[in-house]
């Protein structure tokens, strides 16, 4: 029998301080003179780092004089399953990468398929209008729980339940959009699994309506807040060139100053007939990046009214029967529908060889898929490129000399999610 | 016979203390667990909510189902912690506010007794030197805890209190000075006579009124606990009724701040019409003061509640530049300036 008294809980953050060979090698006697550094774990399991993101700190009083931001802790090893599988099998797994926007990974990660396919272009003009709604939605999802959990990490409790009834309205039209609330799986290669719902239109609509008041209700709770203000102004500050050399993307890039916005340099969709404003901070403090985001999530509805108002009709899909699968009462009549069913199901959709590199504006940033195809219905590699990974790599330098108290304003404000990070 | 009457009197003082003591630790404990409920339900209004209504009539029972749920917990101690320490400080946690509501007069007459438990003629000093003690349970509950997050909490505590005692203490002395005795009753007798002080001195009412926010650890100021980054402060080893204690304390310490301001500032148990304002003479007289003194509290408990779920929390660093910096001059100045009217006018 072991004795259970062995087990040294406090020496958690101690080793870890060594391992990452911290201040500890300077203890001589002027070290003294400094004072002693605390080593403080942040995380994995911890209300502010949104899932478990692990940050080991090294504390001078409360000023930070050192922060590593350790990832991982929800590594499933995506890029691997997807060799294993075929293109569309793997689309499910896209909805778990940011899971707070998983319409705008299936959009991105199809893409990206059909890039290499190069069917892209081709889709049916339908198809491409329900993308972009799907995108902005859950471009206003993803901005609306960042917002809140950011309220919340630095005090405002009812900002975030606000803005979390808004989205349980989001998820109840993904619900009967898709089937399901949160793991959606909404588009296929060459389409969407299905076309809109009845009345579905006017019902995103009404809620587009409610999404503004509360869009203001927030803004009356924070953007004039002096508390707020304080905790957040010129704190996190990420001037644009140290953020161009992190490789930060999204509304946390744009707060910065760069108008860099994929939707506009690289249009895909139908994102060039769309009107819309990219927002740009000047400082590219935490306040910055919750102004950006509440402007985004404004020019968000913007773009979906405007898709509602010209949204064609016509099919969801392309109609190819060698990338889409053929109607089920084709597939028991004729021979040809059914050979189609039969290979796309047993082997995929047929890639060339080659490789392919797509980047999509999602909520977090620019979330890109890299495919190395072989040919066949399977990738010979497939790489990820998370936003809130590389987001997050930009920590130690923000969280470097700012106040522990600090800390959760600038995680809350980078707004990542470790799902996707850690994919 | 002389000498049995003398004992009678100072029996009936025991007597009478007694009870008034139990009176208001039973009138006050149903008070601290339902202002507990009660902020549920008020934060859940605010954010869309409905709170609990599950346990009784409209949830009204909920909050022996939570007094009930802590005692049966498992009373765990981790082994790290300093024990002695450890299980001192929720008790520590929790006597000041209740020693604090010893000196307040909560109403005027009932049955020819005063409604104070002790009738203290350094009545104010008394509380603040109490309401001091306050830190120490929290303090020690961060050293004792002998872990990092409420090692962290109970720094900060210890720093915020101690310095918006100071602006508190010092946003009071111009209304000792209009009063010109510390006896809270005779207060409440100068209040009866004139105006309230919230309108003679607005500045030493704001200022109290922040500092009161700060004692009590609550949002925006409730750095100690401050869940987001620090876990829950210097109560994160804690569980089961040590947690609770420390729990119900902050919702006394709520309270007896409450009545000290409706004491210093509104008024106490008067009001200023009706004849409301001279002490009782029956008992439905000397019930409705208490009343009436329950009303006003309810008010700042209310305050309390709202402030809390509007608005974000504060930095350190600004809580301690809020209260050192903007504070306490000011509170110096209004003493400065209140000094000169009294001369002026005298």
């Amino acid at each position: 029998m072991a004795d259970v008294k062995d087990i040294e809980i406090k020496d958690t953050a101690a080793s870890a301080a060594s391992a990452l060979g911290a201040a500890e090698a300077q203890s001589d006697d002027l070290s003294d003179l400094e004072g002693e550094k605390l080593t403080l774990n942040m995380g994995p399991s911890h209300p502010s780092t949104h899932g478990v993101l692990r940050i080991v700190l090294e504390l001078d009083g409360e000023v930070i004089t050192k922060a590593d931001p350790d990832v991982g802790y929800l590594h499933r090893g995506d890029e691997k399953i997807a060799e294993n599988m075929t293109y569309t099998q793997f689309i499910p797994y896209t909805d778990r990468l940011d899971y707070l926007a998983p319409l705008a990974n299936n959009v991105a990660y199809a893409l990206s398929v059909e890039k290499l396919m190069g069917i892209d272009k081709a889709l049916p003009p339908r198809c491409q209008y329900i993308r972009v709604i799907c995108c902005e939605l859950a471009r206003i999802s993803a901005h609306l729980l960042g917002l809140g959990a950011f309220a919340m990490d630095v005090g405002a409790m009812t900002v975030f339940l606000h803005t979390f009834t808004e989205r349980e309205k989001i998820y109840n039209l993904i619900e009967s959009l898709t089937g399901a609330r949160f793991t959606t799986t909404y588009t296929r290669i060459g389409g969407l699994a299905r076309d809109l719902p009845e009345n579905w239109v006017r019902e995103c609509e009404q809620f587009l309506d409610g999404v503004e008041v509360n869009f203001d209700e927030t803004e009356r709770l924070l953007t004039r807040n002096k508390i707020f203000v304080d905790r957040t102004k010129d704190v996190g500050v990420l001037p644009l060139d140290v953020a161009i050399d992190y490789g930060v993307s999204g509304p946390n890039l744009r707060a910065s100053g760069s108008n860099h916005d994929l939707r506009k340099v690289h249009p895909y969709l139908v994102y060039d007939q769309l009107d819309f404003d990219v927002p740009v901070g000047t400082v590219g403090d935490c306040y910055d990046r919750y102004l950006v985001r509440i402007e985004e999530m404004r020019q968000s509805v913007r773009i979906i009214r405007q898709c509602f108002k010209n949204l064609p009709d016509g099919p969801v899909s392309i109609d190819d029967g060698k990338t889409v699968l053929p109607k089920k009462e084709k597939v028991l009549t004729g021979m040809e529908e059914l050979i189609h069913q039969f290979i796309l199901v047993t082997q995929g959709v047929d890639t060339p060889k080659g490789q392919v590199y797509f980047g999509a504006e999602n909520p977090k940033g620019e979330l890109g898929f890299y495919i190395n195809s072989k040919g066949g219905g399977t990738p010979h590699r497939l790489k990820i490129r998370a936003p809130s990974f590389v987001n997050l790599s930009a920590l130690p330098y923000l969280l470097k000399g700012s106040m522990m108290s600090d800390t959760v304003a600038i995680l809350g404000s980078i707004d990542f999610v470790m799902g996707e990070s850690d994919r | 016979m002389e000498a049995l009457s003398e004992a009678n009197s100072i029996q009936a003082i025991l007597l009478f203390g007694l009870l008034k003591v139990v009176m208001v630790v039973a009138v006050l404990m149903p008070m601290i667990s339902y202002s507990v409920m009660a902020e549920r339900r008020i934060s859940a209004a605010i954010q869309d909510r409905i709170g609990p209504n599950r346990v009784g009539p409209f949830g009204l029972l909920q909050p022996i189902a939570d007094g009930l749920k802590f005692l049966l917990k498992e009373d765990f101690t981790p082994n790290h912690v300093r024990k002695a320490y450890f299980w001192l400080a929720p008790a520590i946690a929790m006597v000041p506010p209740f020693l604090t509501i010893a000196v307040i007069p909560f109403g005027s007459t009932l049955g020819g007794q005063n409604m104070v438990i002790a009738n203290l003629n350094v009545g104010i000093l008394f509380t603040f030197s109490v309401v001091s003690l306050g830190v120490y349970g929290i303090v020690l509950a961060g050293y004792a805890s002998n872990s990092k997050y409420p090692f962290f909490g109970g720094i900060r505590a210890s720093a915020q209190m101690i310095s918006y005692e100071i602006a508190m203490g010092m946003s009071v002395v111009p209304l000792f000075m209009l009063v010109g005795d510390l006896n809270l009753g005779k207060v409440i007798e100068y209040q009866a006579s004139g105006a309230w002080l919230i309108f003679k001195q607005p500045l030493a009412f704001i200022i109290f009124l922040v500092a009161a926010f700060a004692e009590t650890n609550r949002l925006p100021f409730d750095m100690p606990e401050s869940e987001t980054e620090l876990v829950s402060g210097y109560h994160t080893e804690y569980s089961s009724m040590k947690f609770a204690l420390f729990f119900l304390g902050e919702y006394a310490a709520m309270i007896s701040v409450s009545a000290l301001m409706v004491t210093l500032f509104l008024g106490g148990w008067t009001l200023p019409f009706m004849g409301l304002d001279t002490p009782a003479t029956t008992i439905l007289g000397g019930l409705l003061h208490i009343g009436i003194f329950v009303g006003k509290l309810s008010i700042f408990m209310g305050l309390f509640i709202w402030v809390r779920w509007m608005l974000p929390r504060f930095r350190y660093d600004q809580l301690m530049d809020l209260g050192w910096r903007r504070f306490l001059p000011l509170a110096l100045l209004n003493i400065v300036i209140t000094a000169c009217l009294l001369w002026i006018t005298r």
